[in-house]
C-alpha cells in the first residue's frame, strides 16, 4: 500500500498556564497508508486529539515533519490542499454544524472550495445518499438526533471529495443506536469507497474492526499492530488505563485457569468457537 | 422520606404543530437510601423525567412531592424541598464559570446564604469526596484542568450543597475507562458513606447493573420495567431490546455460549462470576 500520511520525528510542544512547556506529542514516527482503517486508543491526555489535528494542519509540528499526500503541512502554501484531502469529524455534533438546513451544511465545504453550483448539487446528493440522510436534505439540523448529525458532518467531508476521514471520538456523545449508525457508515465508506479512516475512540469494540490499532500514552505511540495482537495484551492495556473487549478479557482469564484457548481472540464469535467447537 | 411522582404527564409545545407528549402516566416513588438506575434510548423521556425531580419542569398534569412537600407550589417550603435534590447535568464541566476551583464549588452554598467559614468546610469536604487535593487545586482556574478533573469540580459543586438526593445524568460520558472508573468509584463511596439517595441515568447498562439496586427502564415516555437489575437482566432481555438499550457485552457473550449449548448462567453481571460459571460448565462436559 502507498503511504498517504507520514509523520517523522514529529513533536508538539506548547506552553502551559504556569509557563512550563508541555510535550503533547513526543517523537511520533508513524505512517498511514492509503485505504487503511486505523484506530487510535489511549487515555484522556495521551495526545490522540493533538495527533489528529496534525493530520489536516489544524496544528503543525513544533519539530519534525508531517507529510499528507506528499505535502509538507508546515508550508502555508499547502494548507488548503491538505485540508481538502483530509476531513475531520469531531466529538460534539453541535460544534460542527454551521448551516440551518442540512443540504446547506453539506454544501459549505465545496462552496468554500469554489466548486460550481451544479456540481455542488451533485456532490451533496451523492454524499447524503452515502450516509443515508437524503430524506433529511431539507430538514433543520438541530432537530436531528446525535447520530444523524454526525452522519451529516461526514457527508460534509465527502462533499469535499476528501479521501481521508479523521474522526475524533465521533460516538462519545451518542447513544448505542447512534454509535452503531456512525460506525457502520464509516465502515461502509472504508470498504466501498476505499476512504482512508483514522478513528479515535474510547470504545474498544469499535477499535476491534480496524485494520491496525495504535495505542498512545503520554504523547508517544506505545503499541501498534493488528487488533488481535493489541487486544490480546490484556495486562499491558489495563496498566495503560484502557479497557479490552470482553472476549479478550474472558480469554485471558480462562487461560489463567488452564483452559486451552488460542492467543489473539478478540471477538465473542472467536471465543465461542474456541470453547464449543 | 422519598420523592413521589404521581400521574405525571408532560407535553412539550402544547397547542402547536410540534406538540409532543414526552412522558406519560409516570407513577414512581424513589425511597430514601435507594440507588436507582434509569436507562432508555435517546428520546425515551429520561431527561424530561429527571427535570421533574427538582422542579426544573412542571408537569402538565400530576404531582411531584419531595419528602411530603409538593415542590411545584409557591413558598419557602417548596423551595427547601427542591434544594434537597441536587442535579448533575450531562457534561457538567461546560457549566463551570468561576475563576478558581474553590469559588466554583462555593457558588452554590454561598448562593443559599451559608456563612463563609461553613462554605470553606463544605468545599474542602466536597473536594475530598471527589478526590481533588485541596492544596493543589483550590486556587487554580478550572478551565485548564483535564476533562475528568473539570467534571469532578462540577460534581463537587453539587455535593457542597449537601443534597439528600443526588441526580446524575450520564456522569461518565466522554471519559476514558480510568476516568469512568474513578467517577463511579467516588459516587459509590459517597453513597455508602453518607446514605445519600442516588438516581443515575446512563446508556451504559453495565455501569447501572454494577451499581444500582433498582433499575427503571423508560421506553416511549413510559416506564416499561422497574425492578432489581439482576431480575431485569435475567427475565426481560426481550423487553430491554425492545426499549432500545444495549445489553451489556458480557451478557451478549454469555447468551452466545448458551446458544451453542454450553450450560452457563447467562444472568451474571460481573466478570468473576462469569469466569466461574464458564469454568464450571466446561468441567461438567
Amino acid at each position: 500500500m502507498e503511504e498517504f500520511i507520514t509523520m517523522k520525528d514529529m513533536c508538539h510542544i506548547y506552553a502551559a498556564h504556569d509557563g512550563n512547556q508541555v510535550t503533547a506529542l513526543d517523537n511520533i514516527n508513524l505512517s498511514i497508508y492509503s485505504g487503511e482503517f486505523i484506530a487510535i486508543i489511549g487515555t484522556n491526555g495521551s495526545g490522540k486529539s493533538t495527533l489528529a489535528k496534525h493530520l489536516n494542519a489544524l496544528l503543525i509540528p513544533s519539530s519534525g515533519q508531517c507529510h499528507v499526500n506528499g505535502l509538507d503541512t508546515t508550508d502555508p502554501a499547502n494548507l488548503w490542499a491538505v485540508r481538502q484531502v483530509v476531513g475531520m469529524v469531531f466529538q460534539n455534533p453541535d460544534n460542527q454544524i454551521v448551516a440551518t438546513v442540512v443540504e446547506e451544511d453539506v454544501a459549505f465545504g465545496p462552496e468554500n472550495l469554489g466548486v460550481q453550483p451544479g456540481e455542488i448539487n451533485v456532490r451533496v446528493t451523492e454524499a447524503l445518499n452515502v450516509v443515508d440522510m437524503e430524506e433529511y436534505r431539507y430538514h433543520s439540523p438541530h432537530l436531528l438526533s446525535g447520530g444523524q448529525k454526525q452522519r451529516v458532518a461526514i457527508a460534509g467531508v465527502l462533499a469535499m471529495r476528501s479521501n481521508c476521514l479523521v474522526l475524533d471520538e465521533p460516538t462519545a456523545m451518542l447513544d448505542p443506536k447512534g454509535r452503531q449508525e456512525v460506525l457502520s457508515t464509516v465502515r461502509q465508506l472504508h470498504q466501498e469507497k476505499k476512504i482512508t479512516v483514522v478513528y479515535i475512540t474510547h470504545f474498544m469494540e469499535e477499535a476491534v474492526v480496524a485494520d491496525r490499532v495504535i495505542v498512545m500514552n503520554s504523547g508517544k505511540v506505545v503499541m501498534e499492530g493488528l487488533p488481535a495482537q493489541i487486544f490480546s495484551q490484556v495486562k499491558r492495556l489495563k496498566e495503560l488505563g484502557l479497557d479490552v473487549p470482553v472476549a479478550a478479557e474472558m480469554s485471558y482469564r480462562l487461560r489463567q485457569h488452564n483452559i486451552n484457548i488460542p492467543e489473539g481472540i478478540i471477538t465473542d464469535e472467536e471465543l465461542v468457537m474456541a470453547i464449543c467447537p | 422520606m422519598s420523592i413521589i411522582l404521581e400521574n405525571i404527564n408532560y407535553v412539550y409545545m402544547a397547542k402547536t404543530p410540534y406538540e409532543k407528549t414526552a412522558i406519560k402516566n409516570i407513577n414512581i416513588e424513589i425511597k430514601h437510601g435507594e440507588f436507582v438506575g434509569i436507562i432508555g434510548h435517546t428520546g425515551s423521556g429520561k431527561s424530561t423525567l429527571l427535570q421533574h425531580l427538582n422542579g426544573l419542569l412542571k408537569p402538565t398534569s400530576g404531582m411531584v412531592s419531595v419528602d411530603g412537600q409538593d415542590i411545584n407550589l409557591n413558598g419557602e417550603d417548596a423551595q427547601r424541598a427542591k434544594r434537597s435534590v441536587g442535579m448533575v447535568f450531562q457534561y457538567p464541566e461546560h457549566q463551570l464559570f468561576e475563576e478558581t476551583v474553590y469559588d466554583d464549588i462555593a457558588f452554590g452554598p454561598r448562593n443559599i446564604g451559608i456563612k463563609e467559614d461553613e462554605v470553606e468546610a463544605r468545599v474542602k469536604k466536597a473536594m475530598d469526596f471527589v478526590g481533588l487535593d485541596y492544596d493543589q487545586f483550590a486556587k487554580r482556574t478550572p478551565f485548564q484542568l483535564s476533562g475528568g478533573q473539570m467534571r469532578r469540580v462540577a460534581i463537587a459543586g453539587v455535593i457542597a450543597l449537601e443534597p439528600a438526593y443526588l441526580i446524575l445524568d450520564e456522569p461518565s460520558a466522554g471519559l476514558d475507562p480510568r476516568g469512568r472508573d474513578e467517577i463511579f468509584g467516588q459516587i459509590i463511596k459517597l453513597y455508602k458513606n453518607t446514605g445519600i439517595t442516588v438516581v443515575l441515568v446512563s446508556h451504559n447498562m453495565e455501569d447501572v447493573a454494577r451499581m444500582a439496586n433498582r433499575l427503571i427502564v423508560m421506553n416511549g415516555g413510559e416506564i416499561s420495567l422497574d425492578g432489581s437489575p439482576i431480575e431485569i437482566f435475567r427475565d426481560c432481555q426481550a423487553e430491554l431490546k425492545e426499549a432500545g438499550v444495549d445489553v451489556p457485552p458480557l451478557t451478549l457473550l454469555m447468551n452466545k455460549f448458551n446458544q451453542c449449548g454450553l450450560d452457563v448462567d447467562h444472568t451474571v453481571i460481573a466478570m468473576d462470576a462469569a469466569v466461574e460459571t464458564i469454568l464450571a460448565a466446561v468441567r461438567r462436559r
